[in-house]
């Protein structure tokens, strides 16, 4: 770490190194209070509540596994476990494309590009809720916007958010509008890669493909790994527009993870259940946390690589 | 390179067959594919946006027309007043802004002391501590989200608005410790090196010389917590329940579940809740991009 502050004499050493950590622990002290107030004890309190049966009026009573159980047993919870996976294995790759699509185009160094830059995010940074009812309006079945289009192409119109077998599509559809947030990583980091790369790749007569498969993407392949899981850590816990939009339903085709755990605690307050399926979510996303640690190695390349992945990053 | 395109008259007589004129020809071409898909993007990425204005200023019944009527021939302003008429829009707008205003400025005072602390003093532990923050950017809402209900029910603050405010004034989150560190990093110390020379303690150096120096990144700390506060939607929905304290997001909500049949009057409601966030992004653009390509930084 790069702190330079400046030795302190060494008579006086002992007492100030003691006030330097002192003035430390002060400055973090609020962050530290939050910590253990709003992370760390909830944790420790989660952890307990999941092997309990606890419906906020009587105590918690301690049952064991059995929330865990009763969840193996539980169709509806493996449907939502269902649902979003699908949501999240169709829907973040969609996202990651149609955001380094538009970065790519930004990138082209054109006339106006922060003004089409603020015409991409500014449906990221709309309020969700009010996004929601705009697209639930959009695709209204008679007279939504998506239909008129669809009738316009000569199809069927399309009941996007009432046939079971397609509101998983119209939901990623939905997230497909906001994607600002990556898009703009993604500029930020082909905006990094060095123009001479693409020069030299040009004399040697590579063309538009090659340059993108052989420079861009091993270039910026450590944002695209970080945007595919945080992308995927973030779709795990898609909760809004489902309670909004569809409420889980028609017959739970948009019963999402989150949403079913909602259900049971906030509804049904069965808190200690609610718990226990709290910590299968946290230990599927340290499960990607855990892939995303063992095959950067592999296949990212970091320009100051420390494991020697190098050049064969682009695999 | 040049195409055997014989003798110097040919190649003046028909410039367009040579190699410089093809050459142009594709940059020409290629540009306005360029600017072609980014109109294309643009139009498809504010359409919905004209569409939500567009429906909010319709007759009642008048948004229900086939095929879309992309200009209207009359304009409803009154929808709106219907809007402040039949729900408690100031009350909501009102505990909005609260939240957001003073969620943002806890997260200021208690994020950039933090990141201080991460970024320049030199304490046991703190490396450790750092990692630490960065991990709790991982954890899902869901995991800390019930025994957090319950001891804000344990504190009586259920059906109120200080659970969603008290949090943000230990610490503000990570994504925004993380962005305030990696700003102060980049500031030269020779100022706060002169200054510890002249006496000042390090308090004063946060305050009177880190802090004054930091706009930009205390700019984006202020969009992306606004941002947040202002459309946030489910810790409103776990922690409030009656009508006053309702934040616009859930008042939005109860609103339109009321009008479900009517989106003239929804939609009017969600412009009103999206005009301050515009606002707000046309006046700090470059804050958002420029917080943004740091917290790239976060996940690596």
């Amino acid at each position: 770490m790069a702190v330079a502050s400046p030795l302190p004499g060494s008579v006086r050493r002992r007492r100030i190194r003691w006030r330097e950590h002192a003035v430390g622990y002060a400055f973090l002290a609020p962050w530290l209070v939050g910590f253990f107030a709003f992370v760390a004890g909830p944790m420790a309190a989660s952890a307990l509540l999941a092997f309990t049966d606890y419906n906020v009026i009587l105590p918690p009573r301690w049952v064991g596994l059995s929330n865990f159980q009763a969840l193996a047993q539980d169709q509806r919870f493996y449907l939502s476990l269902y649902n979003t996976a699908y949501y999240t294995f169709l829907g973040v790759p969609a996202q990651l494309a149609v955001a380094l699509a538009l970065a790519l185009l930004l990138n082209t160094r054109v006339r106006f590009a922060d003004a089409f830059r603020s015409a991409y995010y500014i449906p990221t940074v709309a309020p969700v809720v009010a996004s929601i009812y705009l697209w639930v309006w959009m695709f209204n079945y008679d007279y939504g916007l998506i239909n008129a289009l669809v009738r316009l192409i000569g199809l069927a119109p399309v009941q996007w958010l009432w046939d079971p077998q397609v509101t998983k599509i119209s939901i990623i559809i939905f997230s497909l509008t906001r994607v600002g947030t990556q898009m703009i990583i993604f500029l930020a980091g082909l905006q990094g890669v060095p123009d001479e790369l693409y020069e030299s790749a040009a004399i040697d007569g590579a063309n538009g493909w090659q340059r993108f498969r052989s420079i861009t993407v091993p270039m910026i392949s450590p944002l695209l790994f970080l945007n595919l899981v945080l992308g995927i850590i973030s779709s795990f816990q898609v909760f809004t527009v489902a309670y909004i939009a569809t409420k889980g339903g028609p017959v739970d085709s948009t019963l999402f993870y989150v949403l079913y755990l909602y259900h049971h605690g906030f509804q049904n307050f069965r808190m200690g259940f609610a718990s226990a399926m709290a910590w299968i979510l946290f230990a599927i996303i340290m499960l990607f946390k855990i892939v995303q640690f063992r095959m950067s190695r592999y296949w990212v390349y970091y320009e100051s690589g420390t494991s020697g992945a190098g050049p064969r990053a682009s695999r | 390179m040049k195409v055997g395109l014989g003798t110097r008259e040919v190649e003046v007589r028909r410039p367009f067959l040579s190699a410089a004129w093809w050459d142009r020809q594709r940059k020409v071409l290629r540009l306005a594919l360029i600017y072609g898909a980014l109109t294309l993007g643009a139009i498809v990425s504010l359409v919905p946006l004209y569409w939500l204005v567009l429906t909010s200023l319709r007759p009642t019944g008048g948004e229900f027309t086939y095929p879309p009527q992309w200009i209207p021939s009359s304009l409803h302003f009154e929808n709106y007043a219907y809007v402040f008429d039949r729900a408690p829009f100031l009350t909501y707008t009102r505990n909005s802004v609260f939240v957001t205003v003073v969620a943002t400025i806890g997260t200021l005072i208690s994020g950039s002391l933090a990141a201080y602390a991460f970024a320049r003093l030199r304490f046991i532990g703190r490396d450790v501590w750092f990692a630490v923050m960065l991990s709790t950017l991982m954890l899902p809402y869901a995991v800390t989200m019930i025994p957090e209900f319950l001891l804000f029910r344990i504190l009586g603050w259920l059906d109120s608005l200080w659970p969603l405010v008290v949090p943000y004034w230990f610490g503000g989150g990570a994504f925004n410790i993380f962005l305030m560190r990696q700003f102060f990093l980049t500031l030269p110390t020779e100022m706060e090196d002169a200054a510890r020379v002249d006496g000042a303690g390090p308090f004063r150096i946060y305050l009177q010389i880190v802090m004054p120096l930091s706009g930009p990144a205390l700019a984006s700390v202020v969009v992306f917590s606004f941002i947040h506060h202002w459309n946030d939607f489910l810790a409103p929905l776990i922690y409030t329940n009656s009508p006053g304290q309702r934040t616009l997001a859930l008042g939005l909500r109860y609103f339109a579940d009321e009008q479900i049949t009517q989106f003239n009057y929804t939609m009017a409601a969600s412009t009103l809740m999206l005009v301050p966030v515009l606002i707000l992004f046309f006046v700090a653009n470059r804050y958002f991009v420029r917080g943004i390509a740091t917290s790239g930084l976060a996940g690596r």
